[in-house]
């Protein structure tokens, strides 16, 4: 193995110390240039396995304990905090739902879809409560698409502020999600001409309240019940959340009970004192829908250490709340120079897109970057861009190429150049 | 067309006649009596404030058994949110966003408070108690006197000193270009 988390690496580190295998174990960790041991049968080839059923909700191998959920540390109160997904450690473009972020803002309530109802009403024509039977009846689409926190990277707009992908970039998830367009339900209660904006609103004790435009409701909203095939987990809105396609991730309000249609936005707490950009002027801007193209390279990344130079496929994500992702560029020279990066397919609209480019480390120390180009020609910026056009006290929104420095020992580190 | 598809079509047909706009006709009728127990936003105008009334006496009293042990005994904050002070600071380099300096507008504390706090008991509060902190936390940052009492009518009509503090989303607002060779390195961001 010769590239290693450094989770896997403080393990070798302790059994090296601990049990005297030094050179033993670190011969076994290195791949290419040492030479193959005897092969073995080993113990789990010489017995029956497990029963079926033994979870009967499957679980990862024991092997995997480390690819979990991560947060920046305890918050003062602990249902109003984030979990990062674990970037470093996922494949594809989809994000299991046991590893999708979160973001509380009064704790994960337990809801039965037997009591959960969701009320349409306001400036409509016949105001409606619905079931969850209700809404399940109704005709369904499933989208992949990725769903991003506003404050995903937020850390890095005074300079490097992590240590590690997880947490700079982990706010951030990709899934399958299935409902029913809200635009149906919309067109069930009929709105009233007047009609314009409406307000979503949580079942959690935050009671999580956001204007939405109706033009986005109307365009490409969606009631979801199902995530990556199944319904809903309770942190990421069960039974019913709403989600906006390519908007900032709290808008999509989870455990969704109440919608109401008015004719201007409401103006809570959370478009108004929170999820707003403040700018050097002392202005902030408000109603920042728009998840901006962005890209981050997944492997390597901080939470790696190459152990020897030779061959690595650089790997990562892009994505874009415009539409698709058009091209992705790789520097592995600071900048100096870009190579077109493949995209795997597929190529969604509003979706995690995977990029790789096949490298050659020669083991010096170097700067690795990715750049994406959305279908608009728009192009991710660089960090300079960004301060220069917002000032350091945004908070939200950072979207800049990031920079891996990669040095002479294979320590991959967090930069800004 | 089949059998079954011709019963739907009909099916489909009736149900728009008899409902006009609803195609599919699921969902349950709601008065205002049903909504009324959710039906709790308030919006910038104060439209869906409710009867009642609060002084900053009551508040002061309030707030120091539902609010100190979390936003500090005179809303300086730690553990949770700084409600009071900053003002004059959002155009430094150290911007101190609380309600008298930063929100737009009075009603949004009603609504916030009535809906989430204290964040261990929200709703438990009744709307003469979300008058009288609402009214403390404004007297709390000068904006109305020691004996001020508010309502449906007198908190809508504060004049938030940020009020004009917003402005709309102006991106793109960054303009990178897509160089592939021989780029000059941008100077960085933070020297």
């Amino acid at each position: 193995m010769s590239r290693e988390t450094k989770s896997e690496a403080g393990r070798r580190g302790f059994l090296r110390k601990g049990a005297g295998l030094g050179s033993a174990m670190l011969g076994a960790a290195l791949g290419t240039n040492a030479r193959a041991e005897p092969l073995q049968v080993a113990p789990w080839s010489k017995t029956p396995g497990e029963p079926a059923l033994w979870h009967p909700y499957g679980q990862p191998s024991i092997f995997e304990k480390d690819v979990v959920r991560r947060s920046r540390g305890a918050a003062a109160m602990p249902g109003a905090n984030s979990s990062m997904t674990p970037l470093q450690n996922l494949y594809g473009i989809i994000t299991p739902s046991g590893l999708v972020f979160e973001r509380h803002h009064a704790g994960i309530p337990q809801i039965d879809p037997q009591q959960h109802r969701l009320a349409v009403h306001g400036l409509v024509a016949r105001p409606t409560i619905f079931t969850m039977d209700d809404l399940v009846r109704l005709p369904s689409v499933s989208r992949i698409h990725f769903l991003e926190c506003s404050g995903n990277t937020g850390r890095e707009w005074k300079g490097p502020g992590t240590a590690s992908l997880q947490l700079s970039h982990g706010l951030l998830s990709c899934c399958e999600w299935t409902g029913v367009p809200l635009a149906t339900v919309l067109e069930e209660v009929g709105i009233q001409p007047e009609g314009a904006w409406i307000l979503a609103e949580g079942a959690d004790s935050a009671a999580m309240s956001r204007s939405i435009p109706l033009s986005k409701a109307l365009d490409d909203a969606l009631l979801v019940y199902a995530q990556n095939g199944e319904r809903l987990r309770p942190e990421h809105g069960y039974p019913l959340r709403l989600f906006l396609p390519g908007f900032e991730g709290n808008m999509s309000v989870k455990w969704l009970r109440r919608l109401k249609i008015g004719s201007a936005p409401f103006m809570t707490r959370e478009e108004t004192s929170k999820y707003t950009d403040s700018l050097p002027d002392g202005t902030a801007r408000q109603f920042t829908f728009l998840m901006e193209t962005k890209s981050v390279i997944t492997f390597p990344a901080p939470d790696f250490r190459l152990k020897e130079k030779g061959f690595y496929e650089i790997s990562g994500l892009a994505w874009t709340g415009r539409g698709r992702i058009k091209r992705v560029d790789v520097s592995i020279d600071g900048g100096r120079s870009w190579s077109v990066a493949q995209l795997q397919e597929p190529v969604l609209d509003r979706a995690l897109t995977r990029f790789c480019l096949p490298w050659h480390w020669d083991g010096a120390a170097t700067v690795l970057q990715s750049r994406a180009i959305d279908e608009t020609g728009f192009v991710q910026p660089q960090a300079r861009q960004l301060v220069d056009a917002r000032g350091f006290e945004s908070n939200y929104h950072f979207n800049a190429i990031q920079s891996w420095k990669v040095a002479t020992d294979g320590v991959v580190t967090n930069v800004q150049v | 067309m089949s059998r079954s598809k011709l019963l739907l079509t009909l099916l489909l047909a009736g149900t728009a006649f008899v409902s006009q706009a609803q195609t599919y006709g699921i969902g349950h009728a709601a008065s205002e009596r049903d909504l009324a127990a959710w039906n709790i936003d308030v919006d910038a105008n104060g439209v869906g404030l409710p009867q009642g009334r609060g002084s900053v006496a009551l508040g002061q009293t309030l707030y120091a058994q539902q609010c100190a042990a979390c936003h500090g005994a005179h809303g300086e904050g730690k553990p949770a949110d700084q409600l009071v002070g900053g003002q004059g600071t959002l155009s430094s380099s150290n911007p101190v966003k609380t309600i008298g300096s930063f929100w737009p507008y009075a009603t949004t504390l009603f609504d916030f408070i009535n809906r989430a706090m204290p964040y261990n008991a929200p709703q438990s509060l009744s709307a003469d108690e979300v008058y009288s902190l609402s009214a403390y936390l404004l007297y709390l940052n000068g904006i109305v006197p020691a004996d001020a009492v508010l309502d449906a009518k007198s908190l809508p009509a504060i004049r938030m000193p940020n009020r004009d503090g917003f402005v709309s989303d102006t991106r793109p607002d960054t303009s990178n270009i897509a160089c592939r060779q021989n780029c000059l390195p941008t100077p960085a961001a933070h020297p």
